[in-house]
């Protein structure tokens, strides 16, 4: 088995995705992706010097709208798909801390 | 008949588009069982639009450049007030309240939406058998994978279901069900077609694009859904579609090149199979006889494609897919607190690839490791720039097989992800660098079913590609290959 | 500005703090889309697929919010550089994409500085734009978040357009925290970024707090303190902070790196998140988004159309004048610099002209009061034609109905005395006070200057300010020569 991602790391990046992973997955998951990263190891190795990285294929910039009012969603509309919604909100359980 | 053709005997008053419609309807009743192309056939309001085409005909108008040619639609486009699921039990019954750009253009060019089609879960497979809702079957034999991930909407049209699919390509997933299903499949320039509306799985990767039983339909198809939308900040702001006129303009004097890294040669990558070698190589020497001057070249960072690419797709989706939390649309399932409901919806919402790629992406994001993953596969990707750069300079077009075979059966690599990717080998690079392509029917492999042949060309010169396309295909019908 | 006279820390420590502040620009729609950006409305009205986040939307950035953030970048003396728009990845139900699209490793604006009043130097290590998130409300367990039965979400907030601008941890003085928030609030409503309005959230004060042994120059563990909703709160929460720290140090623990929230009513710091959520965002580059790169020209025309700031502004008077820099700093604050100012040049006595304007016209409206007008009514009041309160009225007079200092003097009968009556005064002081007459006949420059306002002011006391100013001192001078 590959040694390129743990179990630890699986359950790590499990709990930042908001995913529950059964012990069966736990170990599935860290096979296959240990295979994927075994793959991606031609890329890991490379020695890229100074290349710039690419985020984007195209070379456009300054693309932006002017500050114009355009007419907002029907909140009918809009709650209708909420599971749970309530005096115009959306409804969710508790909230445990603050936004980061 | 063809989409053009059938628009145009629609537009002339020859045939009621309600006529047209309800053939494709009879045959979707008759093999839909078997093949299960859709998530959802929208009967009722396509006749609504059918009979609004013929409404307008009748009363002397123009109901548009489309009117009347039946569209399969991939479900993973927003589509007002009629489900849209990316074949994922997390979005199962969500009515999104608006439209997709492509949507708003085929509506207003008079074309009948016959359904959502299936495909792999939020688009992630190359087989659409990652859907919640059950695979869907080739229709040349219901035994193999249509290809994936826009499956549904290749089947769609191989089967009869619809003159034209629309389907979205992240890695090849408009291309390589294009191949197996023997249909012409595109994905453009990266900018040309608005992605507003699409459900993003690899927001730097996915172009929407179009499926047709022939290059000029495909075309057509394309030059209608291309151009810039302000809604869209990475539209081309200048992009003017226009593969339809260039079609019948031939090859003779182009300069076309063989991509030794993905031609299954010396120093290509490994896997792919000898008729879909055979049938490129016929390809090729077709071209040639018409006219076009061949030579190999290479790109030597293709070979890093695949790796690049399943660290970029994963990355960029694991963000785009952090708003399924139960929170504002789709599946809830509850928890003592919004953290558990997100983690609880999540769990149950998301099928087992999904799954895999979000930990994937999420892993190469992840502090300690974004610059040895994520980070040098922005890397590669500009070094697949600068390699296909070079080879523009002595080359017109590239020619590459789709995909490394032809359809398999059913079942064959759901169970090993990897197996599962090498699929994408040749379609991967032209993502990463934002190129078109497209495949073309090039007769069939040892198994008799389709082999796609590839057409790449340079950012924007997305016309050029149907244009080989074109002549690619006249080859293999004067040939008895398809 | 200060309410309370700062508490020194306890000898031997010295304060380290560095300032984040969120901005709200005062743009009509929010940053990525064109829903209002104004968030007191119903809840859930002003939104669109793009700022609920929903399935397939893509954001546009808004050019009124770049100018914005660009022209108080150059505001703070900021380099303004091609910038990217950035990923930050983590779950919060009011967060509606699940990520917050904001900029990280490419900010708009870096490198400048603020100084406050006292001429100390703040440095601004970057300015950056992002997006709000929207707002979350706890119902049940008293509105606190760890006791609620359950919140409600209002996404009416969420991608209103803010700046954060990051000091550099240059702040060694609760008062110099304080200052550095008011100055900055001045400067934002000079460039009319922002209202700026503190209590009603439009501009949010995060302090990082940490302390150090005097001399030393580390940097030890700081605190973030949220929540901080004024800038006697600010005060407050630094000093909690601080003394945490030292208590802590002084009983050989240490602070942990963490995000407490201020909480007002106990006038004391709690600890924000759990430990569980350690912080791993795994930005990278907004992918729907393009960089932004404004040219030469862009940045060139923004510095032409900078206000005058209010440094500036204050400094002009600097040398001009002996009033107190908080004098200075009232008239700035309300726009009355430049009348002050033209007075001056005027000719009129500068400490008069600005404790004047700073007590006597602390009005809406002093559009009517003409520079003439005032440098007239100053010069009045100096040369001793009217006293304190008679120049109290007529400037209130000419601030309620404009017109001439001299005619409304004469119309309010404040008529300067006979010069036989002065002389007569003015031969009893001269008798009453022989050692002030003699340092005024036989002293110095200083002495006569001195001396003639000591003859003066008893003219002026004794005749309740109906004496002319200018016949006092040309009858003292007639008596000088003898
Ligand atoms: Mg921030
Ligand atoms: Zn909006």
């Amino acid at each position: 088995m590959s040694e390129r991602i743990t179990r630890d790391d699986v359950v790590h990046v499990a709990r930042l995705a908001r995913l529950q992973l059964s012990e069966a997955e736990i170990d599935r998951f860290t096979e296959q992706l240990g295979d994927v990263l075994d793959h991606a190891e031609d890329v890991e190795s490379l020695d890229v010097g100074d290349i710039p990285p690419t985020a984007h294929p195209l070379p456009l910039v300054n693309v932006t709208r002017p500050d114009e009012l355009v007419e907002s969603l029907d909140r009918f509309e809009l709650l209708a798909q909420a599971p749970f919604a309530e005096d115009g909100h959306f409804r969710v359980p508790p909230v445990l801390g603050e936004q980061p | 008949m063809s989409a053009i053709e059938t628009a145009r005997a629609v537009r002339a008053g020859e045939r009621s588009a309600v006529e047209v419609l309800e053939e494709h309807l009879a045959r979707i009743d008759a093999r839909e069982a078997e093949i299960h192309a859709f998530n959802l056939v929208t009967e009722e309001s396509a006749r609504v639009q059918a009979e609004a085409v013929d409404a307008t005909v009748a009363a002397g108008g123009d109901p548009g450049p489309l009117a009347g040619a039946t569209v399969a639609l991939k479900d993973n486009m927003c589509t007002r007030g009629i489900p849209t699921t990316c074949s994922s039990k997390i979005l199962e019954g969500w009515i999104p309240p608006y439209d997709a750009t492509v949507v708003t253009k085929l509506a207003a060019a008079g074309a009948v939406f016959v359904g959502k089609t299936n495909l792999d879960e939020f688009a992630m497979g190359s087989s659409t058998e990652n859907s919640a809702f059950g695979a869907t079957h080739n229709p040349l034999d219901v035994s193999r994978v249509p290809g994936g991930s826009s499956g549904g909407s290749a089947a769609s049209v191989a089967a009869g279901f619809a003159a034209l699919g629309i389907g979205s390509d992240t890695g090849g997933s408009v291309r390589q069900p294009a191949a197996f299903c023997g249909v012409v499949g595109m994905k453009p320039t990266y900018g040309a077609v608005s992605r507003y509306g699409l459900i993003a799985f690899g927001s730097s990767l996915d172009q929407i694009g179009p499926f047709a039983a022939d290059v000029a339909d495909a075309a057509a198809l394309f030059d209608l859904i291309a151009g810039h939308d302000p809604r869209d900040t990475t539209s081309i702001v200048d992009f003017v579609p226009s593969a339809g006129a260039v079609l019948d303009q031939g090859v003779d004097g182009l300069r076309v090149g063989v991509v030794r890294e993905l031609s299954g040669g010396p120093g290509s990558v490994e896997g792919i199979s000898p008729d879909v070698i055979a049938r490129t190589n016929a390809a090729v020497e077709a071209l040639a006889a018409a006219g076009a001057e061949v030579e190999e070249v290479s790109v030597p960072s293709a070979t890093l494609g695949l790796s690049a690419y399943y660290l970029v797709a994963p990355a960029e989706a694991s963000s785009n897919l952090a708003r399924y939390d139960g929170v504002r649309f789709g599946l809830r399932v509850d928890g003592a607190t919004t953290g558990e409901m997100n983690t609880a919806t999540r769990t149950a919402g998301f099928g087992e690839e999904v799954k895999r790629r979000i930990m994937l992406g999420t892993y190469a994001l992840s502090a300690g490791y974004y610059d040895a993953f994520y980070g040098k596969a922005l890397k590669v990707r500009t070094m697949m720039l600068n390699d296909f750069a070079s080879v523009y300079d002595k080359v017109d077009v590239l020619i590459t097989p789709t995909a490394p075979t032809t359809a398999f059966p059913m079942g064959e690599r759901s169970q090993d992800p990897m197996t599962m990717y090498v699929n994408d080998v040749c379609t991967i690079p032209s993502n990463l660098v934002g190129h078109p392509g497209i495949s073309v029917p090039f007769g069939v492999g040892d198994d008799g079913m389709p082999v796609g042949v590839q057409v790449l060309a340079p950012a924007t010169h997305d016309a050029l590609t149907f244009r080989v396309g074109a002549v690619l295909e006249a080859a293999a019908n004067a040939g008895g290959e398809s | 500005m200060t309410e309370t006279a700062e508490k020194a820390l306890p000898d031997g420590w010295e304060l380290v703090v560095g300032l984040e502040v969120h901005v709200e620009l005062a743009t009509v729609t929010k940053l990525f889309c064109g829903c209002a950006n104004e968030f007191t409305s119903d809840p859930n009205t002003n939104v669109c697929p793009v700022c609920v986040g929903l399935p397939g939307s893509l954001p546009v950035i808004n050019a009124a919010a770049v100018e914005f953030a660009m022209r108080l970048g150059r505001a703070l003396g900021c380099e303004v550089r091609p910038s990217v728009m950035a990923r930050k990845n983590y779950f919060y139900p009011d967060m509606a994409k699940d990520y917050q699209t904001t900029q990280y490793d490419q900010p708009t604006s870096i490198d400048g500085e603020l100084m406050l009043g006292d001429g100390a130097v703040v440095g601004i290590e970057r300015a950056h734009i992002e997006e709000d998130a929207g707002k979350t409300t706890h119902i049940g367990g008293g509105g606190r978040i760890n006791d609620a039965e359950y919140s409600l979400v209002d996404y009416n907030r969420a991608g209103v357009p803010l700046v954060e601008v990051v000091s550099r941890p240059d702040i060694r003085t609760i008062d110099h925290a304080k200052a550095y928030v008011s100055e900055l609030r001045d400067i934002l409503l000079a460039t009319e970024v922002s209202d700026a309005k503190m209590e009603e959230g439009s501009m949010r004060v995060d302090a990082n707090v940490s302390v150090r042994p005097v001399g030393s120059d580390e940097l030890r563990t700081r605190c973030e303190i949220k929540n901080i909703n004024s800038i006697r709160s600010l005060g407050r929460a630094i000093e909690y902070e601080a003394l945490r720290h030292i208590d802590l140090y002084g009983s050989g623990e240490a602070p942990r790196q963490e995000t407490r929230h201020w909480d007002e009513a106990g006038g004391r710091s709690t600890p924000g998140r759990s430990k569980e959520d350690a912080d791993d965002y795994r930005y990278f580059q907004e992918p729907d988004l393009v960089p932004l790169r404004p040219s030469a020209d862009v940045v060139a025309a923004i510095d032409a159309t900078l206000p005058v700031l209010p440094a500036a502004r204050r400094a002009r008077f600097a040398a001009r004048c002996t009033v107190s820099a908080a004098t200075i700093a009232t008239v700035v604050e309300r726009g009355q610099d430049n009348l002050a100012l033209a007075a001056i040049e005027a000719g009129a006595d500068a400490d008069k002209v600005l404790t004047r304007i700073e007590n006597d016209l602390a009005i809406d409206d002093w559009s009517l009061v003409s520079v003439e007008g005032l440098a007239a009514l100053i010069s009045m009041e100096t040369a001793g034609e009217l006293t304190a309160t008679q120049t109290k009225q007529v400037l209130a007079q000419l601030a309620s109905q404009g017109g001439d200092p001299k005619a409304i003097a004469t119309e309010l009968g404040f008529e300067a005395m006979e010069s036989d009556e002065l002389d007569v005064l003015v031969d009893q002081l001269v008798a009453d006070n022989p050692a002030e007459w003699d340092r005024f006949t036989s002293g110095d420059d200083g002495d006569r200057k001195k001396m003639q306002g000591f003859f003066t002011g008893r003219i002026m006391a004794a005749t309740r300010g109906q004496a002319d100013g200018r016949a006092v001192a040309e009858i003292l001078g007639r008596k000088a020569r003898g």
